[in-house]
């Protein structure tokens, strides 16, 4: 890595609070982190830590409460519809469960031609675009032929989350954000999915971010590692800092308890926790 | 050689759909635990192994069917049983079962000792309340559970609480066999662990004798049980220790399963990621042949000629391919 | 969408009460063709005619050929139809007191009977304890039972314009028949009718229609209101949300038949008319749909589609319309019908008390009960006035309801068995 690393994504004391009063919960709490551009992040934490709440105020699926994101150096703007869209060109998002990440309505030419028409290829001739998603098709190992004029519930998992790629593949975005994307789907098909994302960041070189709660995947694909614990980022390095040398006791209980399978799983640590419901 | 807990012999269970087609998802499969053992089955979702599950207890339910084959549990075989008698002899007190989402599937409006009553009073009606109590203040304690849950309703447990203390229930007959289907994957890693710790700690107390334990995730598959095997479209297709299974595994399919593991360890991030290409075929028209052959990247014509037989090649290792074991290992070793 | 239709109509519950909706409708449209009666026309004078076929008397007389029937029990057809249960009795009374042994008699035997009492009837004899009335009654029933039994017809006579005296202008012997296709006004009243002299067919068809267009036009009205704030509230969200349910909730809380009649009583007599009554209707049973729509909005739009639509680029007003609206439409369609069915019922409770629309324009199904009731059919056992209403209302909420079961066994595969 060179020195002059470019900033993609900025956040400085990004909080979100969902409800008022006495209902009042803090889903993330005053986070700061800056992703470099190309590099590949992980956002790890377990269910209820505000990974995927931070996750859709990156996006800008959800306002925040506080704090500001800066987009490439600049404070991002998505105040109106229009920047919304010129935004989302540069971020985009895969998620965790394929079977309602598609509208089951559309058939599956619509949501590619959608993305041509998003990158503003609208009014180019009908040839031309059906020869573009073929080319993203086959990027992801399926055939636009047997796809289109299908809808996406008759494709399996695997397949629904290739197309996801595809969908990617044709907006070429800045930024990806993986949210879960290998969790829906099998062991076989995971390593399918990993390849082909790492196939696209190799071809377009974005910043490639997954937000999941597997260390080991976040240990597998990324350069920096972020541990996200009840709202707040505690620990952050590069993957062979945080996951090999954990200095934080929340970091080394995690990934403690993860079964491993070349080194010993230790059993003995585990305590009863608080009976009360958590949630 | 121990006793022998469990023995399962060529048993084939079908789904009939709505159609009335049959779909084999269990196709002639044997398999033994021996006491104080335990075995693990993995394979991808839908490859059966929950179906095997629920074929393992004797209980079927449309679309659920038997069609043929045994199941033995400590000499006595229970395919042969009516249901009737086998919800009330067998379940619970020979063999309990745990599903997935088994902790959604505690009566929110009663206590938890209420329901370790209703369980055990399903089974000798005479038992006394105090009796019970004692007994299930004494189980909880030896398993790590506070006695306070006791007295609590399901709602005002966490999730992991709630799913330990689901097992705990399920097991307070002290059944023979524990057949745990996905038990932790819905829970977070601390959880994970808390659970796994838990089923070991019945099965070192004797509360169980054997255990099935069925995940897809192999990691943990190899901390938890002795043996493990792998499925395939309705068939085992290799069995062997953990150890075997997961180091040195001779199956393709089992191979490429073992290639996708990713675990949080030093030297694990420069490994290459097998991918398999293709889905499983569809069991309602299986092929003739081997049914991996579609996606193998060793196949030969050979392949799809003939069902392909288990090659037992030591008392406790077999694997259903037609390549020999050096070949196969020749094969690895090239890539 | 065409494979949902499929399996819409392979649902045995749905086609069931699609069929029987579908007949009620083709009655409703086609039988104004063939009976074009304005419904409200008084046609008899007179209340609660039975039903029947209603053949005018002068017609047949001057009807354009007779013709000669000897049909064997004609006699004791005519003459069974003449004599009453109560007169029969009173034969029987008296013949017993004659010193006819009681078991001899039998009551519906005419013939039998009528021989009994030719030849024992006298009416010079004098029975102790008998009144005069009585006798007198006697008399009469015996003179009518002659008159009946005289072999020769009747005389036809008008008076000469010339002489001034009473001439036989016409016979009508008693095997005379016409045909009913010759006599120039035959009606048929297959319900008989109202209290008004009305036919009750005519206006019970167009009382159907009425009430079905009350039934889709509240239907329609309280289903775009609902949808509309349940879309908007549940998508938007936070405050306009808190708004809306606020409003929603008010609506909630006071009894909806409570606020129909005060709105009804305000509004007027005169100035209700079924199209306003509809719109009363529709406007204050909007609160479900919208709770509803508004519920299943909200699972919604958290879902990961709707992200993915809105990082597509795409506006709300598309989002609303492509990514939302059609997981909900099957849920919204039977809203739609259950609200027709409701408000059919509700203009039936609300006129039966008095604030239907006003009674001088077009029947409803609630508007004939309403009189049925006033003019006290049900008491005096003239059943036709106010049954047939009862069956049209429950066959329509029977259908839709049973159309609504189906499509929620087809959208719930948990329903199906």
């Amino acid at each position: 890595m060179t020195d002059e690393k470019k900033s993609c994504l900025r956040g400085s004391g990004l909080t979100k609070i969902f409800g008022l009063g006495q209902k009042k919960t803090v889903a993330v709490d005053h986070v700061d982190f800056n992703f470099y551009a190309g590099e590949i992040i992980s956002i790890v934490g377990e269910s209820g830590s505000g990974k995927t709440t931070l996750a859709k105020m990156l996006l800008g699926l959800i306002s925040t409460t506080e704090g500001e994101i800066y987009f490439e150096g600049k404070l991002r703007d998505i105040s109106t519809q229009k920047k919304k869209r010129e935004y989302w060109k540069g971020i985009q998002a895969i998620f965790q469960d394929p079977y309602s990440s598609y509208n089951i309505f559309n058939k599956i030419d619509t949501v590619l031609l959608d993305c041509i028409k998003m990158r503003g290829g609208g009014r180019l001739p009908h040839a031309k675009k059906i020869e573009m998603i073929s080319e993203a098709c086959s990027f992801v190992n399926l055939k636009f032929e047997e796809l289109t004029n299908k809808y996406p519930f008759e494709l399996s998992g695997g397949q629904m989350q290739r197309l996801m790629i595809a969908r990617i593949f044709l907006l070429k975005p800045k930024v990806l954000l993986a949210d879960e994307p290998t969790s829906m789907i099998d062991a076989c098909s995971r390593a399918t999915i990993l390849d082909m994302l790492m196939a696209l960041r190799k071809e377009t070189g974005m910043t490639l971010i997954f937000i999941t709660h597997d260390i080991g995947l976040a240990y597998f694909v990324s350069d920096s590692v972020y541990i996200m614990e009840h709202g707040k980022l505690i620990e952050s390095g590069t993957a062979d800092e945080v996951i090999l040398h954990p200095k934080k006791a929340y970091t080394k209980r995690l990934i403690n308890d993860v079964p491993k399978i070349h080194e010993e799983w230790d059993l003995s640590t585990v305590k009863v926790s608080s009976i009360w419901n958590e949630a | 050689m121990a006793k022998v807990m469990l023995e399962v012999k060529d048993l084939t269970t079908k789904y009939i759909t709505r159609f009335r087609e049959n779909v084999y998802a269990v196709d002639h499969v044997s398999l033994k635990v021996e006491e104080g053992k335990s075995l693990g089955i993995a394979g991808e979702s839908g490859c059966g192994k929950s179906t095997l599950a629920l074929s393992l207890m004797g209980y079927y339910f449309p679309p659920l069917h038997y069609t043929s084959g045994d199941i033995i549990i400590d000499g006595t075989n229970i395919s042969t049983m009516k249901p009737d008698e086998i919800r009330k002899k067998i379940l619970g007190q020979e063999i309990a079962y745990i599903p997935q989402a088994a902790m959604n599937a505690l009566n929110p409006t009663r206590k938890i000792i209420n329901l370790i009553e209703d369980v055990i009073q399903a089974h000798d009606p005479k038992a006394k309340k105090k009796e019970i109590y004692d007994l299930a203040v004494e189980r909880f304690e030896v398993l790590g559970l506070p006695a306070e849950v006791l007295q609590k309703y399901p709602v005002e447990l966490s999730g992991g609480m709630k799913q330990r203390t689901v097992i705990a229930i399920s097991v307070i007959l002290s059944p023979k066999i524990l057949i745990a289907d996905e038990p932790s994957s819905a829970l977070d890693v601390t959880s994970q662990k808390m659970v796994i710790k838990m089923l070991l700690d019945l099965m070192e107390h004797g509360f169980i004798k054997s255990m099935i334990f069925i995940t897809h995730e192999l990691p943990l598959l190899y901390n938890v049980t002795d043996d493990i095997m792998v499925m395939y479209a309705g068939q085992i297709v290799e069995k062997g220790t953990a150890a075997q299974t997961v180091f040195d595994p001779l199956h393709p399919y089992a191979k490429g399963l073992m290639g996708s593991i990713i675990v949080p360890e030093r030297g694990l991030r420069d490994v290459k990621l097998t991918a398999i290409p293709g889905v499983p075929p569809n069991l309602k028209n299986p092929p003739h042949g081997c049914r991996f052959a579609e996606r193998c990247r060793y196949v030969v014509p050979e392949c799809k000629v003939h069902p392909i037989e288990m090659l037992h090649i030591a008392d406790n290792r077999h694997y259903r391919c037609i390549f020999s074991e050096e070949y196969l290992r020749k094969a690895y070793q090239n890539d | 969408m065409k494979h949902t239709l499929q399996q819409v109509f392979r649902s045995g519950k749905f086609v069931v009460g699609f069929i029987i909706f579908c007949i009620l409708l083709l009655i409703v449209l086609i039988y104004p063709l063939i009976v074009t009666d304005p419904p409200l026309t008084i046609i008899a004078q007179g209340t609660f005619f039975p039903p029947g076929i209603y053949v005018n008397t002068y017609d047949s007389v001057n009807s354009p050929s007779t013709y000669i029937l000897n049909l064997e029990n004609a006699g004791v057809k005519r003459i069974a139809s003449k004599l009453s249960d109560e007169d029969r009795l009173a034969m029987q009374e008296f013949l017993i007191v004659a010193g006819v042994p009681a078991e001899d008699i039998d009551i519906t035997n005419t013939p039998q009977l009528l021989e009994q009492w030719n030849s024992n009837y006298d009416p010079s004899k004098n029975i102790s304890g008998m009144t005069l009335a009585r006798s007198r009654y006697f008399q009469r029933l015996n003179t009518s039972l002659k008159g009946l039994l005289k072999p020769e017809g009747e005389i036809l006579a008008a008076i000469n314009a010339d002489s001034g005296d009473l001439e036989q202008i016409g016979l009508v012997n008693q095997n005379d028949y016409v045909n009913v296709g010759e006599v120039a006004n035959v009606r048929l009243l297959a319900l008989g009718t109202d209290n008004f002299g009305r036919d009750m067919l005519t206006e019970l068809v167009r009382a159907a229609g009425v009430s079905l267009l009350i039934g889709l036009v509240a239907g329609l009205v309280a289903t775009l209101i609902g949808l509309v704030l349940g879309l908007v509230s549940g998508y938007i969200g936070g405050i306009v949300d808190d708004l809306i349910m606020f409003v929603t909730n008010l609506f909630i809380v006071i009894p909806s038949f409570v606020l129909l009649i005060l709105i009804s009583f305000s509004i007027g007599q005169n100035k209700r008319g079924a199209f306003t009554i509809a719109l009363v209707i529709g406007l204050t049973s909007w609160v479900w749909t919208a709770r509803a729509v508004r519920s299943q909005v909200i699972s919604l739009r958290n879902r990961d589609h709707v992200n993915l639509s809105k990082l597509s680029g795409h506006s709300i007003f598309h989002i609303i319309l492509n990514d939302i609206l059609p997981y909900i439409a099957s849920y919204v369609i039977m809203a739609f019908i259950l609200q027709i069915s409701s408000a059919i019922l509700v203009e039936a409770s609300l006129s039966i008390i008095g604030l239907g629309p006003r009674t001088t324009e077009v029947p409803t199904l609630g508007l004939l009960m309403n009189w049925a009731m006033i003019y006290q059919a049900h008491i005096i056992g003239k059943w036709w006035a106010y049954f047939p209403v009862l069956v049209v209302i429950a066959l329509i909420t029977f259908s839709m309801n049973l159309m609504n079961t189906g499509l929620d066994q087809v959208f719930n595969p948990a329903l199906r068995e």
